[in-house]
């Protein structure tokens, strides 16, 4: 039987909700039936890139108005999980941004590093009155 | 963001008490440190026991709190990092960066 999963959520955009985000993408992770992979593994980087994507929109795109939303999507089908962040600002395209010089002690720009580093494609594009920032990842 | 701040001789001990040091609370602990170096304690030890996540803001500020400590010629170390929160400083290669220990008591004994 197949497990496809889709959980939609729209909180404030404000930094207090991302551990609540971060704990939905943790409890689907033990939630998945046939996960072949390392389970912790993957609730810390669920969690993680949830926490990242939200915090480029919060602080960035949607430059920290409280008044904004952001718009976060989770599906996993046929394998393939796809994470979705909606802003409603003018773009902040972190596809772009350079790898960080891991010798420099620069205390910023590590967020974007470790999204690419877990997930296997980030696309940033126009949606609406705002952009999303799209990732996926196919699972073990 | 509950902090427990308490000298041990030239060492500022911080043991965060919080089970994320994320966006949300890591400016906190960044104004925090900066009270202290301000007050010329420029040794401190951050206990992360009780930290189950980082994201690259918390790491950014421990950063933060490095290069503060290294400018005043004193020192920022980490102790009590779990296996998860290690495998972060590993991926962003700062393990190279900072000196890590087991546990505060060796930490400590090493300033």
């Amino acid at each position: 039987m197949a497990e496809n999963i889709e959980v939609d959520i729209k909180v404030p955009n404000q930094t207090r909700y991302l551990g609540l985000i971060g704990k939905i993408g943790e409890d689907i992770a033990r939630t998945l039936k046939r996960y072949r992979g390392d389970r912790e593994e993957l609730a810390y980087h669920m969690n993680l890139v949830l926490t990242e994507a939200m915090t480029n929109a919060i602080r960035h795109a949607n430059e920290d108005d409280p008044a904004r939303e952001v718009h976060i999507t989770i599906s996993i089908v046929d394998r393939t999980l796809s994470i979705k962040v909606y802003d409603q600002g003018q773009g902040f395209d972190v596809t772009t941004l350079p790898t960080p010089d891991f010798r420099g002690l620069n205390e910023h720009g590590r967020g974007v590093y470790i999204i690419r580093s877990i997930m296997d494609t980030v696309c940033y594009r126009r949606h609406n009155k705002g952009h999303v920032l799209e990732m996926t990842k196919v699972l073990p | 963001m509950i902090l427990k701040i308490e000298e041990q001789g030239q060492v500022v001990l911080i043991e965060i008490k919080e089970e994320r040091l994320d966006a949300h609370n890591s400016g906190e602990l960044k104004a925090e440190m900066l009270k202290l170096f301000d007050e010329g304690k420029n040794n401190i030890l951050i206990d992360l026991k009780d930290v189950r996540f980082v994201d690259s803001s918390g790491l950014g500020s421990l950063v933060s709190g490095f290069k503060n400590a290294s400018a005043r010629n004193g020192n920022l170390k980490l102790c009590g990092l779990q296996p998860q929160v290690k495998s972060m400083f590993e991926l962003t290669r700062l393990h190279r960066v900072f000196e890590i220990f087991p546990g505060a008591e060796e930490a400590l004994a090493s300033f």
